[in-house]
């Protein structure tokens, strides 16, 4: 056990650090209220400076244009990011999910032809796995795809998709076979989304914003140089970039968290309760010191996890843990920023009295979804009964 | 940047597993809880054998000059067996006082019969308000002399000399000595004595400032914490296994979610309490900035989880928990006695509050 960083780890910092303090954008404070259409040129330009330094996609193989970055280093370019409060990257899910996805299983001429294009925002990707009767139960998805010569005829419809008004390409799961059990008959297809057929629409989330859609597919021709994987092994193709989004999402939020709850406790400097700052209120101090704890127990956890994961090579369903905790304990801290704002955390960025520009009634909100995205939590805790502790299925 | 442990750490945890498999099963520990003290010579002596009397303190005491971590791990492996006896109160609080605050002198006389195996000690902290807070603590001596009372003092019984904390300082005092009164309390955890020690005119010799108490009292904090997080995951070993077995409406219980999601929970809460223990540990033997914090943070989860896991295995085995012939509610009590000593989770939130919310330096960031 060797919390200190290595020598490699500190060069690494200290050149995304330094990297980063020259480039980062002055001015995100300005767009970052502004709806994601509006801000979404401003997000892709500076994924395409963060490419244009090698910075776009660290962890991925030093040919595919990353810097094969190990996950403590990739931890470290979080912290970075979050340090300097970096905009996000426009091109999330190509980065984080898809892209690797791509490289493990696609063809040396699908690399060729996405990957660039994913890590220059050129690109953007969204992900079509979920469907008005296949949520949680993913593998029961009706979206089908027939053979007709060169193409597969997609036809059906996805729900939820982030991205997937701006999405120039979609990672989308069809079923190729009906006939077998129904994790065997699925296949993955890469799908342009201005192909002739398909049709997005905007669905409304509750925080009021249009982040995800539904998408229908009628007659879709997709060319089958455009399969990802073998036919009818879309399942593992499928999980292998759920694995992504359960297993190292986490190490993006933590420094996000970490602000959180640090400006949450500036906050309470300045509140004033019972005639004395919320700071001094006994019963808010302890709330505040336990989701502080929460936060550091978060991170020490997704450590563990990143040592074990070097160690033997793969993340496991231990990647359930971390989905579990994150989501539940942004609810807990959303809900206490409520609790020390008062009558002022239900204020939307409208109003010019909200705190933080309306970030907190945002935070509260938008934490619904955290629990259901990316696998709900009775999904992981099944996951964990199961795969991590060996009791029976369920279901 | 490495979380895991290295070779001769898994070493170090699987021959103390083995160890305690041997040498201290459940039915032993039953045993020794029906006695008057829970001291066992025979095992203590085999626990010195394998040097983990010593096992931090420096080689020239007779110890083994192992690290904090090290001592965790073994901990983690004595609160899985449920470990009887003044291991704790001797080697981890005493031992680690001695070793931190006393003159080489008094090290040559006191630590290395501990390392030995030869001798057994103990601290008296919490006076009668039962407060883990240095402000409140009052025993004064004067002149070379305690008056007054100590309670909630661990294995006083057994104790060659108890290590008492006063407003003065910290002193030694020997078991034997004249105008010592030593009583049982009647504690949940039958497995770890408790008692109030009294004085009246007792001799007392001075160890050190009572200011020098914060770091053995950081390493016992932690220690405790690892001992918890053992019978945690025992905790959970035995549910699963139960949840596996159990049959009712012709199914294991373990298919039905209300069960499984308690024991995803139950190994969620345990995961991250071994996280927050191992990092607490690493950050008292490299004295990171944060070091106080860790620590806090560590005794509060593991206050709150271990509770926690302890009720969701109860729930879990239904009627059969309720029996005395269950071991869970062995670990349950243990836990709710360890829960309290060294500080709650109340306690070590505040204190967390004052490291953090107070103190404008937020030590995050640098962690
Ligand atoms: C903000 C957000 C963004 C999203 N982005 C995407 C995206 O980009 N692409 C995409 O494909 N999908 C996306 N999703 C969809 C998400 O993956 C699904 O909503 C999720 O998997 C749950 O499926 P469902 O909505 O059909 O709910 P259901 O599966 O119908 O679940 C309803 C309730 O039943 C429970 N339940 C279901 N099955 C079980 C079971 N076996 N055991 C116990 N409880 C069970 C669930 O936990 C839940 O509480 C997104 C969702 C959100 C909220």
């Amino acid at each position: 056990m060797d919390l200190n960083l290595t020598p490699g780890e500190v060069a690494f910092r200290d050149e995304f650090r330094a990297w980063l303090e020259a480039n980062v954008p002055k001015d995100w404070a300005e767009w970052r209220e502004k709806p994601l259409e509006e801000s979404f040129p401003y997000l892709r330009a500076w994924q395409r400076k963060l490419q244009e330094g090698g910075w776009a996609a660290v962890s991925w193989p030093k040919e595919y244009g990353g810097r094969g970055a190990t996950l403590m280093q990739q931890a470290i370019f979080w912290e970075e990011m979050a340090r300097l409060e970096a905009p996000p990257m426009a091109n999330a899910l190509g980065l984080g999910l898809i892209g690797p996805t791509i490289i493990a299983y696609g063809t040396d001429a699908q690399k060729k032809r996405f990957i660039p294009k994913i890590l220059s925002a050129q690109e953007i990707w969204c992900q079509g796995f979920s469907e008005p009767n296949a949520g949680s139960d993913l593998a029961a998805l009706q979206t089908e795809a027939r053979r007709d010569n060169g193409y597969y005829v997609v036809n059906g419809q996805k729900v939820w998709t982030s991205y997937g008004w701006v999405g120039d390409w979609c990672e989308l799961v069809v079923r190729t076979d009906p006939t077998v059990p129904k994790h065997k008959g699925l296949t993955v297809l890469l799908v342009d989304m201005k192909s002739p057929g398909v049709e997005v629409r905007p669905l409304r989330q509750m925080t009021g914003e249009s982040e995800f859609n539904e998408i229908f597919f009628r007659d879709v021709r997709v060319a089958v140089e455009n399969v990802l994987g073998k036919v009818n092994d879309g399942w593992n193709v499928a999980v292998s970039t759920l694995m992504h989004e359960r297993g190292a999402y986490g190490a993006r939020l933590i420094p996000i968290f970490k602000r959180n709850i640090n400006r949450l406790i500036e906050l309470s400097r300045k509140i004033q309760r019972h005639g004395q700052p919320a700071a001094q209120d006994p019963v808010l101090r302890q709330k505040l010191a336990q989701c502080y704890a929460e936060v550091e127990i978060m991170r020490l956890n997704q450590l563990r996890a990143f040592s074990r994961i070097t160690a033997t090579g793969a993340p496991g369903p231990e990647g359930s843990i971390q989905k579990l905790f994150w989501s539940e304990l942004n609810q807990r801290l959303q809900q206490l920023a409520q609790e020390m704002l008062g009558p002022y955390g239900q204020l939307l960025a409208s109003d010019p009295r909200a705190v933080d520009q309306g970030l907190w009634s945002y935070g509260y909100l938008r934490s619904r979804g955290n629990t259901i995205e990316a696998g709900t939590s009775e999904i992981q805790r099944n996951i964990i009964g199961h795969f991590v502790l060996g009791l029976p299925r369920s279901y | 940047m490495q979380f895991g442990l290295n070779e001769s750490q898994e070493f170090l945890r699987d021959s103390a597993r083995k160890f305690f498999a041997a040498e201290c099963p459940i039915a032993e520990v039953r045993r020794l809880m029906e006695t008057d003290t829970a001291f066992d010579a025979d095992l203590w002596s085999k626990l010195s054998e394998q040097g983990y009397t010593g096992i931090i303190f420096p080689e020239e005491f007779g110890g083994v000059g192992l690290g904090i971590v090290e001592l965790v791990l073994l901990m983690e492996e004595a609160g899985r067996a449920l470990l009887p006896g003044p291991f704790f109160s001797t080697v981890v609080f005493a031992g680690s006082l001695l070793d931190s605050l006393a003159t080489k002198e008094q090290r040559r006389k006191y630590l290395a019969p501990i390392c030995r195996g030869e001798a057994r000690s103990t601290v008296a902290f919490c006076e009668p308000q039962g407060s883990w807070d240095l402000a409140d603590v009052h025993l004064t001596a004067t002149n070379g002399k305690l008056n007054g009372e100590k309670l909630f003092v661990p294995d006083a019984a057994v104790a060659d000399w108890i290590l008492v904390a006063a407003r003065n300082g910290v002193f030694l005092v020997d078991s034997k000595a004249p105008g010592i009164g030593i009583e049982r309390m009647h504690g949940m955890d039958l497995t770890r004595r408790l008692y109030s020690v009294q004085f009246e005119g007792t001799p007392a010799e001075k160890l050190g400032e009572i200011a020098g108490l914060a770091r053995p009292r950081a390493i016992a904090t932690v220690a405790l914490a690892a001992e918890m997080v053992g019978g945690m995951q025992r905790t959970l070993d035995i549910t699963v296994e139960y949840a596996k077995t159990r049959k009712q409406f012709g199914k294991p219980i373990g298919m039905f979610q209300a069960v499984q999601h308690q024991c995803a929970d139950m190994y969620l809460e345990t995961e991250s309490a071994r996280s927050a223990v191992y990092y607490a540990a690493w950050a008292l033997q490299h004295n990171a900035p944060d070091a106080a914090a860790a620590v806090s943070i560590a005794k509060l989860y593991l206050s709150d989880a271990s509770r926690s896991v302890g009720n969701r295995g109860i729930q879990v085995h239904g009627g059969m928990g309720f029996t005395w012939e269950s071991d869970l509610h062995l670990y349950y009590r243990r836990a709710k006695a360890s829960e309290t000593a060294l500080g709650d989770a109340t306690f070590h939130r505040e204190r967390l509050a004052r490291l953090t919310i107070d103190a404008r330096a937020v030590s995050a960031e640098k962690a």
